[in-house]
This record gives C-alpha cells, structure tokens and sequence, in this order.
C-alpha cells in the first residue's frame, strides 16, 4: 500500500512537474481579452519592450472575455492573479489594484494624461494611481446611408430626437421590405445614455441608487413600444434571460436594420465586416427631452496589488502609457485613445482604408462633448452594473410579454436594492 | 500486422503487469491484517479520497455558504444569515404563479426545468426506442447507421448549441431552407414555444444516440427463439412488442430514464448557447440561474447561489431515493443482490 | 449504384413493402440529414469569412468574390453580374461605389465606365475557402503546446479514472461491508449534482490546494465520476460469484482476483468508459477556463475561447479550432466505433 502510494505520487510529481509552473522573479504575467486585433498589436509592442529591457519578461496571456469577467474575481479575492491586468469592471474591484505612484517614473504624466479616469477605477475617495485606459468607448448610433438613400429618407440632423430617428428609419424598413427599423445591443449600459438624454437620475443624494425615475420610464415605454410596433428589433432583446450581453452588429452589417446604436468599439468591426457593401455613418446620440448624451465607458490596463515584482510592473506599465506607445496602439486597433496629450495634439493617423472610418472615429470624439453630467457620473458609480443588470432583465421580460411596465419597474426597485443589500453586509 | 500489434500491446502492457504483481505482496500482508473488510476499505479509498475532497467536501462547504451573506467569494469574509436566502426563495404567495414570488426568476426557473425534464425525458425515451428497433433490425451497414445516430454524443455541447443557434435563428439555415420551400419563416428563437421545442429537441438531438445504444444492446440480448415462436403462433408485431420486447427491455428502459432524467434536470451549456435562457425567461432553467446569481452576474450573490442549489438537491435525493427504490425491486425480481 | 439502390430497397419479406419497412427507410434517412448535416454545415461554416459568416441568408457553401485585373486599374476590381436598363445582363467589373449608384467596367473593353443602380448587381462568385481562418490563428495560437495539455490531461484523467472506479466498483459489487448502501447512495446522489452548481467552493479547495494554475488541478475534480463508478458497478454484478470463490480457493489474493479476473472480464464496459471519459475530458470547457489562466498551460478547448472577447467574437477563428479540435474525438469513434456499441452492449446496462 505504502509502496504503491509512494510510487504514484512519484509518478504524479514527475508529470506533474510538466503542469505546475512557479512564477519567477523578473517575470511580468499581463491578462488580456481582445476584442479584434489589439492582442496582436500589445504582443508586438511588448516584444519591442523586452528588446529594450532584456530583464524583464512580459508573458501576455490571452483570455477569453469570460475569464476577465468570471475568474480574475475569485483570483483576486483568494490575493492571487495576474501582476497586470486588462479589465472593464473598472469600479467594483478597485480594492485589488496597485497604487503605481511609487513605480512610475513622473507620477505627474500619468494624472495630467489620465488623471480624469482614475476615478473609474479606484476606491471612492482614494488617490491612487491604478492604471490608464486602453482604450474610451462611447455610446453612439450608425446608420446605414446607402439604405437611406434608396428609401428615399433623408437622414435625420444632428439634433434629431430618439422620436425622430425611430420614424425615419421605420420609414426606410417600410420602403426597402426590413425586418426591423432599428436596433440597441442587449445592454443596460446602452440604453442608459437614452435614458439620461430624458432626464433620468440614477444617484441618489448619498450615493446609492435612486428608485427608477421618470426619465428612465419615458425611455423605456418608448423602447417597449417602439419593439412592439415592430421598429426594434426584438429578437436581440428576447433572446437571452438575465443580464447577458447581446449585440445587433450582425442584424446592421447585413443591412437588415436601418439605423444602430451600439458604440465606438465597433467601428473596426463594421469596416472589415461591412466592407465596400454599403456606406454608413456615426451618428452620435440621438437627443431626448434633456439633450443627447452617450455613455463614456472602455477597458483599462490595471496593476494588480498582489504583483511580486512591482518594479517591473511599473517600467512595463510606463512604456506602454508612454505617448508614442499610445498613438501606435491607438492607430492600430482604432480605439479612441484616453491620453489627453495625444488628443489635444491631434494628427493621429487611423490605419485604415475604409473612408467610413475616420469620419466615424471623428463623429464619436466630437460628440463626447455631448454627454450629460448624469451620464458622466456612471463610469465612476459603484452601483452601475447593479443598475443596468436590472435595466436589461426586466425590460426584455416586458418586451416578451412576461411582465408590464409598473411591475417591471417594481422588480428594477427590487433587483437593485437587494443587491445593494446583499453586497453591503 | 497483428502480431505486431500484438507485440507492441504486449510491449506496453508489460510494466503494468509488472507493477501489478509487485504490489501484490505488500497487499496480501495487508489482506492477512485486516481480512476482506480491509481490503474493501483499500478498493474503496482513493476513489472515494478523490470523490471527498473534490466533490463531498464542496457540497458541504457549498451548504455553509448557503448561510451566509454578501459578495464576498471566500466563506471567511463572509457573515452569517442563517436562513435569510432560503426565506427569499421560499417566499411566494401563491406557488403557482412565480409572479407572486419574492424570488420570481427562481419559480420562473424551477417550472420551465420541471416542465423540460417531463418533455425531454419523455420524448427521448420514444424517439431511443423507435431508433433502437429500428437499428435492431436486419439492416445491411448497421455500424454505419448507429454511428449516424451517435455522432452527436461526441460534440461538446458548446458546439451544439452554437451550431443549433445559427440554424435556428431568423435568417439561418432552416428558415432558408422554408423560404426556397415556399414556406413562411418562422423566428424560431423568439417564440415561446419554438424556443421551448427547440431546446428540448437539440437535447434530444444531442444525446439520444446513446440511449438508442443502450436499448439496442438489451434488444440484442434478447433470444431470437421468442419471435419465432411468437411468428409461428402468428402474433401481430403490436402485440409481440407489448408483450414480449418491452417487458424484457423493462431494466434497459429503467437505466435509461434514470441517466436521463439525471442529463435533464442538470441542463445547461446547449440551451444556455442556444437560446441564453430566452424569449423572455422561458428557457431559463435551474442551473443557469444558480450560475448567473453565483458566478456570471457583475455582483455576485454566491449564498443565494448556494441556497437555490441546495434546494435543487433536495428534490434531487428524493428522486433518488425513488430510483434506488424502484431498481432495487427490479433487480430483485432478477435475483440479484 | 444498383448496389446502393437494393440497399435502400431492401424490404422486409420477400415480397412487397411492409409499413415497417416505410418507417425504417424514413427514419434512417431522415436520421441521417439531420444528425450528420449541421455537424457537415458546421464544417464548411469554418471555412468562410467573417463577412459571408455574418451574411443573411447563409449560403451552403463557402463563397468567395471573383476579380479580375482590369487595364488601367492598379488593384483588382471585384466582379459583378449586372442586369442593365435595357435588360440585358452582362459581367462588369466595379471600379467604385457612390451612394446607390456604382460605376462600373466591361472588362474587355475598359474604356467605358457604365453607372448601375447598386440593387441591379450581385456579386459573381465563386466557391472557395478562406483558409486563413486556420492558418492565422496556427501562426498566433501556440497550436501544438495547447495540444499537449489537452492530450496530457485527457490521457492522465482517462487513466485514473479507470483505475480508481473499478477499484471502487469491484469493491462495492463484490463485498459486503457495513455503510455500503451509504457510500452508493452518495455517489448517486452526486450523479446528479452538476458541476456549475458548486463552482465557486470546489475553486476555494483547488486554491487552498495549490492547484490553481495547475494541469492537475483540471485532472482531479473530473476523475471520481460517479458515472463511472455506477457503470462499472452495473457490469460488475453480472460476474457470477463463483468464479471469485473458486479462485479464493486456489489462494489467490483479493488483489489478484480483482486484477486478473474481474478486471478482465469487465474490458468491454472499461472500454465505454474509457472512450467516454477521453471525449468528456477532451470536451471540458467550463472548468479548464477558471483553473487555467496561464497561456503556457491552456488547452485547446480554452485556446479556442481566447477569441472570444467583451463587444466582438471572431466567430470565424473560434469555427475553424472547433473543426480542428473536433477531429481527435471522430478519429477515435472511427476506429473504436465497435468498442463503444458492443461495450454497452455488453456492458450489462441492465
């Protein structure tokens, strides 16, 4: 018996040994999720990092979406992970990052550049420097122009309202046979930016959420009604249970709606998928009762607190904030980029072909000027993703007749509050 | 060729054979301490080493968290509630109705499964039968036709549902293939009771070739000599069916149930990639909730988890309990143990 | 040909069609189209790009656009099947689009540009596959390292999983000890106890454990499946007693009895399980994905899922690693095809 077990764990440390692998000092372990070809541009730029600084090794490891989101929780609350991490649930786990002020060469670079989003990703009230953003999202709509065009529909101006745009493009799906008008992504962080363009508060007075207001429920009768008579498209909206995400991209780039409100994210999508098929353009925001406000949003590059090797961290880290660093990746992957130093002195040259592009790149920068300040509160609100969970999974059981708009109001007072409970204990 | 084969298995096998019979000394020393009550301990230990430590002793802790409270993961940082979630599952004012519910998703969750586990159960029993009989017959290239009905076995079931899904929804393949027919299309995935079907029957389709299989291998067993016996009396096939064939399939026909009703209670990875628990919450089934509040949702309620899944089991056992009853009757009869 | 046709003909009796025939024929064909066409339409799927992937209606095959190389234009021009105002319908070359209308070229005689409304065209194509949905991701995906771990983890939690079930199996057919009833009733009872219902307190044990991160720590939660064990279980019990008693008689150890003849006489059902144990682990997803985090230990089920990102999948490489990933597992049905149906059928599933 003895015998035996010896030999088996023998043989097990043996093999083993091929599957455990210690981290090692000089090592810097950088968790990273793609969502296009940003996983190939950050690999190049880090292999160019590691001819510089031959003492450090970056290892990137790709991951699906799923691990960011799912696992790195549970690593980080057992005070393990990555030493850096590329993460969107910026807020709710600030308390693991790593303060970089200490590590980074001239702290100063960092606030001055990125310092506006720092409070998107560290404790309420703390003043840190967590990391930067890889990239800034904005909400926003495309609409498919050549569509328009052949329905003989103008598109509609700059200060058109939700109403406006539901009616131009449930004009064009009229005339050119679609089966739907238009379309927002399964998300509750999509229709927020609507639902603070009419007036809609999520933030109480100390902090927590605020009941669903007014604005929210002009919004979301609108929605409900607008998918009833057919113009919204439904079935991205029926088609799952719960929070998950879901997005229309497919049902635009097959023309199959007129008009889109996703985000800048997709705009390196829409090109290669869309191709020469059509034209289309951003839009921004279509307006509401109190103006015509996306939501800001996107993914940053954190350190992680429980990083053996801070140092290292930090030198990686400033490479990659570097300005020039920046403005390749931002050229590459076509992402808006954070830095304010790269912004302001403009000149950044998109890497693409497709005339779409800058134009869209363009329309999206020009209207983060319209987010409303109810709006440019949420990145930077703990209780967000609570709120748009609720958003999401009540407004779609109303859409497929599983609940009315009161109820489903009452369930959203519900859902929120009972987690604000749960994660307050 | 086949002596090579022969020589290389015997190759390979040679050192197990090896390690197998130097262990058996330390063993009968062991066998002489203890008697054959210790060696059924030594048979029994590292399975149930394994089993203890990876699924016993989660199930425990899992018990634990159902009493505890807030987002915290590790069951340290957590505080006590007592019976607070299993409070807020069992709140309802009327049963029936989930709307009544405090919980709603959860009774939402527990119907649609009940409902999935009738249907599925039922209809895959048929369709294993019907494919069984079938495949039992004088068929030429029978290996070839059981393999048609198994393949789907081997697909993960991410696959399946990712494959089902482009098929299904609105301008997928089957809706094409309605419109070259001169059929309407139909948006399968956003109806209620398509997507019901449709889940129901991918999982079907999933799995019923393995069921099928074992049905065939007690059709098989079957002597030849009872339908002869029962043509030259000049039996209809209905009756030899009844009263032949399905009597003696009876303990086939019992695993078969037992193992897919024990599928279908737990499904998820298919429906949760076909339909993400849509229209509405019409597929939401009870693992996709436990997993959604536990672990995918952006504030994790892993006690609320705990305590749904706790729950679960206990309907789980009971059912069980039932089956180990049922089959201990059965093989009774058999004269087995 | 004649030989296909008196298969599918083949009848019952002699003489005439028997309604049994009718349904078999049916059900077999039927049967066939609908478990062997999506796997087959999954196939040629991965063979197309990520534009024709998302295109409405989809199309059988995987397309790809002709071009030609016109005089005068530096880039090949994408070719279109026009139907012009007069009617009549001719292959032109695009040189441009604006808005609705497009301006397009003879290529044979380049000089003139004609103007066609964009919905009077289709594109000409042309069956084709877009190969770089494999290629890309062997040249970015580190292919054969992934390919280890799975086939290490497969192998290894195949092997234990045999070896400590039928231990467990041989002990609770052919003993009888005190709490018997007990340790079958929990191993039945997990049966049913899904693996996403206790994720989050099986990770707090892999973690206390140092398994994190760790091939071995995919391996060991898969391999006490109580599937196994109750299989092997089941088959055991159609081994008549007498035959242990015998050799007990002839002084031959417990260990031997269960080395050299009931495990022997189990082969058939070890075989079941041992093919089914390789598709399950070759197949796990869930799991791998929250114990492994680390590029160096991936396995090919969670390298695939690396395509899968926030906002976007790239649906056309996660198609193309299915199909690859999917061959191992049709390979070893091929050829152990006649283990796994005469295993459960002998496999004393009764």
């Amino acid at each position: 018996m003895m015998k035996k077990l010896t030999a088996t764990a023998l043989a097990a440390l043996a093999i083993g040994a091929a599957g455990i692998v210690p981290g090692q000092a000089g090592d810097v372990r950088v968790m990273w999720y793609s969502d296009g070809v940003e996983g190939e541009v950050i690999q190049d730029i880090l292999n160019r990092f590691m001819q510089e600084n031959p003492g450090i090794n970056v290892i990137l490891d790709n991951v699906a979406y799923k691990v960011v989101q799912e696992q790195l929780q549970i690593q980080l609350e057992a005070g393990q992970g990555p030493d850096i991490a590329r993460v969107t649930n910026l807020k709710a786990l600030a308390d693991h990052w790593l303060d970089l002020t200490p590590y980074v060469k001239d702290p100063d670079y960092w606030r001055a550049n990125f310092g506006d989003q720092f409070d998107w990703m560290r404790p309420d009230g703390s003043s840190i420097i967590p990391g930067f953003m890889t990239q800034i999202t904005l909400t926003g709509g495309f609409a498919n122009k050549t569509l328009f065009e052949q329905a003989g529909v103008e598109l509609p101006g700059p200060k058109a309202t939700w109403d406006d745009w539901a009616e131009a493009a449930a004009k064009v799906q009229a005339s050119q046979q679609l089966p739907a008008a238009f379309a927002i992504d399964r998300s509750g962080h999509r229709i927020s930016g609507p639902n603070v363009s009419y007036g809609a508060n999520y933030i109480a007075a100390n902090g927590d959420p605020a009941p669903v207001d007014d604005g929210v429920k002009t919004f979301a009768k609108k929605l409900v009604d607008w998918t009833a008579e057919g113009k919204h498209s439904k079935e991205v909206w029926v088609s799952a249970a719960g929070s998950t995400y879901r997005a229309a991209a497919d049902d635009f780039i097959n023309a199959q709606i007129a008009y889109y409100y996703s985000g800048s994210w997709q705009i390196a999508n829409l090109s290669t998928k869309i191709g020469d098929a059509f034209d289309w353009v951003a839009t921004g925001s279509p307006c509401g009762t109190a103006g015509c406000s996306g939501l800001a949003g996107g993914a940053a590059l954190v350190g992680i607190k429980y990083t053996k090797n801070p140092e290292d961290v930090g030198k990686v880290m400033d490479y990659l904030a570097s300005e020039p660093i920046v403005k390749e990746f931002t050229e590459r992957t076509l992402f808006l980029p954070a830095h304010k130093g790269v912004i302001a002195k403009g000149g950044i040259d998109f890497k693409s072909d497709d005339p779409n592009v800058k134009a869209a790149l363009n329309k999206f920068v020009e209207a983060s000027g319209e987010i409303l300040p109810n709006a440019a509160a949420l990145p930077a609100w703990k209780w967000a993703s609570a709120y748009y969970g609720a958003l999401v999974t009540r407004i779609s059981q109303v859409m497929a007749g599983e609940l009315s708009l009161e109820e489903a109001y009452q369930r959203m007072d519900e859902d929120i509050a009972d987690q604000v409970a749960q994660a307050k204990k | 060729m086949g002596s090579l084969k022969r020589n290389i298995g015997a190759a390979l096998a040679a050192p197990v054979t090896a390690a197998a019979a130097l262990i058996d000394k330390p063993l009968r020393a062991w066998q002489s301490a203890t008697g054959t009550g210790g060696m059924a301990t030594f048979f029994l230990a590292p399975n149930m080493l394994i089993f203890g430590i990876f699924v016993l002793f989660p199930l425990v802790v899992n018990f634990v968290y159902s009493m505890t409270g807030g987002t915290a993961l590790f069951l340290p940082d957590r505080p006590f509630v007592g019976a607070e979630h299993y409070e807020r599952l069992l709140d309802c004012t009327d049963y029936t109705d989930p709307r009544s519910c405090k919980d709603d998703q959860f009774w939402i969750a527990v119907r649609n499964t009940a409902l999935f586990v009738v249907l599925q159960v039922g209809l895959m029993t048929v369709v294993a039968m019907i494919t069984a009989l079938i495949l039992n017959r004088d068929l030429r290239a029978r290996s070839f036709w059981r393999a048609v009905f198994f393949f789907p076995v081997l697909l993960s079931p991410v696959v399946v549902g990712l494959i089902w899904r482009w098929i299904l929804q609105r301008e997928g393949l089957l809706n094409f293939m309605l419109y070259e027919l001169g059929g309407e299309p139909v948006v399968w995935l956003t109806d209620r009771f398509w997507a019901f079907a449709a889940a129901v029957g991918v999982s079907i389709w999933a799995h019923v070739g393995f069921y099928a299989l074992i049905l065939l291998a007690g059709l098989q067993a079957i002597p030849r000599d009872l339908y002869e016996a029962a043509e030259m009396d000049g039996t209809r096939p209905g009756r030899v069916f009844w009263r032949i064939t399905l009597p003696l399939l009876a303990p086939n026909l019992l695993v078969v149930i037992v193992l897919a009703l024990i599928r279908a209670v737990q499904i998820f990875d298919e429906v949760y990639v076909l339909t993400g628990g849509g229209p509405g919450t019409s597929t939401l089934f009870l693992t996709q909730y436990i997993y959604e509040v536990g672990f995918a949702s952006l504030l994790r309620n892993p006690g609320l988890a705990a305590a749904a899944s706790i729950l679960m089991g206990a309907v789980l056992v009971v059912l069980t309990l039932i089956q180990l009853n049922l089959s201990r009757r059965n093989s009774g009869k058999g004269g087995g143990r | 040909m004649k030989r296909i046709a008196e298969f599918l003909l083949r009848r019952r009796g002699g003489s005439g069609w028997h309604w049994t025939d009718i349904v078999t024929w049916v059900w077999l064909v039927g049967g066939l189209l609908i478990m062997f066409g999506p796997a087959l339409w999954l196939v040629g799927s991965s063979f197309k790009s990520p534009a024709q992937l998302a295109e409405f209606p989809p199309t059988l095959l995987p397309y790809v656009s002709q071009q030609a190389t016109v005089e005068g234009y530096d880039k090949p021009l994408t070719l279109y099947d026009v139907t012009l105002e007069n009617g009549e319908k001719r292959r032109l070359a695009e040189i441009r689009r604006i808005g609705i209308v497009a301006q397009m070229v003879d290529p044979e005689n380049p000089g003139e540009v004609i103007k066609v409304n964009i919905q009077n065209r289709t594109p000409a194509r042309e069956v084709g596959f877009a190969t770089e949905n494999y290629t890309e991701p062997f040249l970015h995906f580190d292919f054969l390292l992934y390919l280890r771990n799975s086939v290490f983890v497969t192998l290894m939690a195949t092997l234990i999983t045999l070896v400590t079930n039928s231990m467990a199996a041989f002990a609770l057919s052919k003993y009888q000890f005190r709490g018997r009833s007990l340790v079958m009733l929990l191993i039945l009872a997990t049966l049913m106890v899904p693996l996403s219902v206790i994720l989050v307190p099986l990770y707090s044990v892999i973690s206390a454990m140092g398994l994190f991160n760790s091939l071995w720590g995919v391996i060991l939660p898969t391999v006490a499946t109580p599937t196994g064990v109750f299989l092997l279980r089941q088959y055991m019990l159609t081994i008549p007693d007498e035959l242990l008693d015998a050799a007990r008689m002839d002084k031959a150890s417990e260990w031997q009895i269960y080395w050299r003849i009931v495990l022997p006489l189990t082969a058939p059902a070890l075989a079941v399980l041992a093919i089914f144990s390789v598709v399950w682990r070759w197949n796990d997803f869930l799991w791998p994905l929250i114990v492994l985090s680390r590029k160096e230990l991936y396995t090919l089920q969670v390298g695939l899922n690396t395509y899968a990102g926030e906002l976007n999948v790239q649906w056309h490489f996660i198609l193309a690693m299915t199909v690859v990933t999917m061959i191992p597992v049709v390979l070893v049905f091929i050829f152990l095809q006649r283990f796994i149906t005469a295993g459960i059928a002998g496999s004393g599933l009764k």
